[in-house]
């Protein structure tokens, strides 16, 4: 194997890993205040077709990206409404708005269906690039940098800001975070926002770099998966970081191997990266005192202030 | 043994109420819940540098004024001066930026998150996470409030998250401080350790409000007392000058009557719970492991088990309970059968039962009702509540309704859900649905852990009664005062260590209270010279 080839995987494993890691750090930030937003597919299909869509009609893909943002928020805060303000179960709302989103992207998305689109310039950081093999790495898109400095910007946020804290006590225990004075729906609307602006870069991500182009319910999934990287990663985002890139180098591997004809049925070779997923969070499941250590123990709970 | 110290501090009889100015003036407060009068025109008066004790049983109304005075609730009428000026307490922020702090009854403590990082929630300044530590060790060594700033509230014991609550109280620098039953999770040094706190706290003009169900603690440390019965101000008296069952008489309105525990404990009684060289190692790393525990309990007799909180109390509970099996199936015999590898309901179904320390989440589920939570602990024993796997609705809800008629269970609707119902009344749900199976052997946690006077001595009653009829009953306690009225042999549990079991006639609290601290063995803590000094 030559060492191009070895780059060319290690440059396709971390773009099938971005996508998931935008989605997951977001949901991450608003399963930590205590809010449970299945939604995440129907937001990043809104972000993919509305960034696809901005980026063609000016020409920009920047503007696309900010396109895909507010897209994403505007989803995100739909949801907010819903349950944070009328109270609405959680899980059947998210359910809902994963529904509208994909329908509604495939009306929009609808003329736009074959047209090819720009694509994102790769960003070269001088010296470090010229680095075998892990120069590669600083010859990333936009994007995926934006993407690891949202994950290293969460974790410092979550475990060594005020804001974090005051977050991660609201998921906690909303009654005594309201008890001390703190604004619950607030925080906690702040928090779907955030978690639907990274859903929205996470679908710019799949229709201007990973696919420039918008075909439709392109997602295929990957927010279920964002979903299940959260869990995965005991909402820590570090993990949730070591996850994304485990569940993309399987599934990247795998293709593969199928290409290479090892004598395993490709349909199990398909089905490998939900597997490993699946073995690796039995594994770390098993450090019970890390996972409650972790959890939002009001994950999914409505709350409504009393008198 | 030279360490036994002569009351609590400066707590001795002479206690003057300050002549100064009031703190704190509410006057007329009225809070009405719909058509019910929770508060009925109360007048309160509270001085600087005062301890002012607010009595009342269960349901008196006092829960509701402290809400009021450090607004949660708002009152329906009446006004609030605080220095002389009218304000009005719209929120507990505004509260504390008056200067009144408060240290809940149930903690408000946020479980997965540290205790520096609970106490920074509270505070408004934003001081790094070290120089708080800091400050939080130093606050906890000069008030004796032990307490390591970075462990988690989950791994905490009930008396150390009290300990959190009061040093996140005092961090703030209250004039006044409202505490909700402080002493009920404390040994008597403990407590003795929290009234030079208080009087550290008065001394420097500070006044606080204390509400407690101990009369003589109260007699012994407040300079002044309000009594509420059914949300009116019924008396206000100096504490030291009246006996304590008079103080009981104006609280209940009538006399609190006494335990009878005449008959002795039958000789040569078959042994119906034996423990045998029980250990487990920590189920996670802030708990306490459990080193070669060896007991047993008879029929007929009250076993007490006293120790400080957090030495293995809740490990050792779950351990009798079925909760978390035992390697040996001989380290728990119930009734000569070997069952450490038995499970909670097959447990029970050898006669035995148990009431855990906890008695919202794990000793009944808040959001059932309580014909639901009666079934949830006495469906597999016999009392017909299921036909052939299906529910008996009307069976478990007689049954409730005769556990709440002979523990006077007090509650706003036929069948509510137990997280409707005080503290102190749940209480007397849980312990009574245990006792009213008649069980051979009963295991219970803290039996009258924030119960009022008259409730208590209804459930220590029950529990003598049942255990004279022929029932092992042991009794995990904090609770001094109860070890030496109930239990006819005690031992002390001190960090996965038990004692060996004495009878506890001709001992003294101070006695028990040492072998709690621990004294004899080596301490980190340091409290046995503190207690020498």
């Amino acid at each position: 194997m030559t060492a191009l080839m070895l780059e060319g995987i290690l440059l396709t494993i971390i773009t099938a890993a971005t996508p998931l890691l935008f989605a997951s750090i977001g949901e991450l930030v608003t399963e930590r205040s205590g809010v449970l937003n299945l939604g995440v597919e129907g937001m990043m299909a809104m972000g993919a077709v509305i960034g696809f869509a901005v980026a063609h009609t000016t020409g920009n893909v920047a503007l696309g990206v900010v396109g895909a943002i507010l897209a994403g928020m505007a989803m995100a805060a739909l949801f907010g409404v819903v349950t944070l303000i009328f109270v609405a179960n959680q899980v059947a709302s998210g359910l809902a708005l994963t529904l509208f989103g994909l329908g509604l992207s495939g009306l929009i998305g609808d003329a736009f269906v074959g047209v090819p689109g720009a694509g994102l310039a790769r960003v070269s950081i001088p010296v470090l690039s010229d680095l075998p093999v892990i120069g590669l790495l600083f010859r990333l898109d936009p994007l995926t940098y934006l993407a690891i400095a949202i994950t290293i910007g969460v974790s410092w946020f979550l475990f060594r800001m005020r804001g974090g804290l005051i977050l991660r006590a609201v998921g906690d225990s909303h009654t005594s975070a309201h008890a001390l004075g703190y604004s619950v729906i607030r925080v906690r609307f702040m928090a779907v926002l955030f978690g639907g602006a990274c859903s929205g870069l996470a679908g710019a991500y799949l229709s201007l770099v990973y696919t420039p182009q918008w075909t439709q319910a392109m997602t295929a999934g990957r927010g279920w998966i964002a979903l299940a990287l959260v869990v995965f990663g005991t909402w820590l985002p570090r993990r949730v970081l070591v996850g994304a890139l485990l569940f993309g180098g399987v599934s990247i591997l795998q293709l593969h191997a199928q290409a290479l004809g090892v004598g395993v049925p490709s349909q199990f070779l398909s089905a490998l990266p939900y597997l490993t997923t699946i073995v690796v969070l039995v594994i770390i499941s098993r450090n019970r005192a890390l996972v409650r250590a972790n959890t939002p123990a009001a994950l999914g709970q409505s709350f409504v202030p009393d008198r | 043994m030279e360490l036994i110290r002569s009351g609590a501090g400066s707590a001795g009889p002479g206690r003057q109420r300050p002549d100064s100015a009031p703190l704190l003036r509410a006057i007329g407060i009225t809070k009405m819940f719909g058509s019910f009068t929770a508060n009925d025109t109360i007048d309160l008066t509270i001085r600087p540098g005062e301890i002012h004790a607010l009595l009342g049983e269960n349901g008196a109304g006092k829960s509701t004024l402290v809400k009021i005075l450090y607004g949660s609730l708002q009152p329906t009428d009446g006004s609030i001066e605080w220095k002389g000026r009218p304000v009005g307490i719209s929120s507990p922020s505004a509260a504390r930026k008056l200067g009144i702090g408060m240290v809940f009854q149930h903690f408000s403590l946020f479980e997965a998150l540290t205790v520096v990082e609970n106490i920074a929630l509270a505070l408004s300044d934003r001081k790094s996470r070290s120089a708080l530590s800091r400050e939080i060790e130093t606050i906890s060594a000069e008030y004796g409030l032990p307490l390591n700033p970075n462990s988690v509230i989950a791994d905490l014991s009930v008396g150390e998250r009290q300990r959190v609550e009061i040093v996140r109280c005092l961090l703030q620098n209250p004039e006044l401080i409202i505490m909700d039953e402080p002493t009920s999770v404390l040994t008597p040094q403990e407590a003795d350790d929290l009234f030079l706190t208080l009087d550290k706290l008065t001394a420097r003009g500070c006044a606080v409000l204390y509400i407690s169900h101990r009369l003589e603690e109260v007699k012994r440390i407040c300079h002044h007392a309000t009594i509420l019965r059914h949300g009116k101000v019924v008396a206000e008296c100096d504490p030291q000058k009246e006996t304590a069952a008079r103080l009981a008489t104006m609280m209940v309105g009538a006399e609190v009557r006494s335990l009878t525990a005449d008959i002795p404990p039958p000789q040569n009684a078959r042994t119906r719970l034996a423990v045998q060289d029980l250990s487990l190692p920590k189920p996670h790393p802030f708990a306490v492991a459990l080193h070669a525990i060896s007991f047993e309990v008879k029929a007929g007799e009250v076993m007490a088990i006293a120790g400080i909180a957090g030495n293995g109390q809740g490990e050792l509970f779950d351990a009798l309970s079925g909760e978390r099996l035992s390697d040996g199936a001989a380290t728990v015999v119930i009734d000569g059968k070997a069952c450490g590898g038995l499970g909670v309901t097959a447990r029970r179904k050898l006669g035995a039962a148990f009431v855990p320390e906890e008695r919202m989440g794990h000793g009944a589920v808040p959001r059932m009702k309580l014909s639901d939570n009666a079934l949830l602990t006495r469906h597999a024993t016999g009392d017909h509540l299921l036909r052939g796997g299906v529910i008996n609705p009307e069976a478990s809800r007689q049954l409730a309704e005769r556990i709440s008629r002979s523990f006077d269970v007090r509650k706003g609707a036929p069948d509510p859900e137990a997280g409707s119902l005080s503290g102190g009344n749940l209480q007397k749900f849980v312990v009574g649905r245990e006792i009213d199976r008649q069980p051979g052997v009963l295991v219970v946690s803290q039996p009258t852990w924030g119960v009022d006077a008259g409730a208590a001595a209804i459930i220590r009653q029950a529990l003598i009664d049942l255990a004279r009829s022929g029932s092992a009953i042991l009794v995990i306690s904090q609770d001094l005062d109860e070890v030496l009225e109930i239990a006819d042999h005690v031992a002390v549990i001190s960090k996965g260590h038990l004692s060996p079991s004495r009878p506890t006639s001709g001992l003294t609290r101070e006695e028990i209270g040492l072998l709690m601290g621990g004294v004899g063995e080596p301490t980190m803590t340091g409290r046995g010279a503190v207690h020498a000094g």
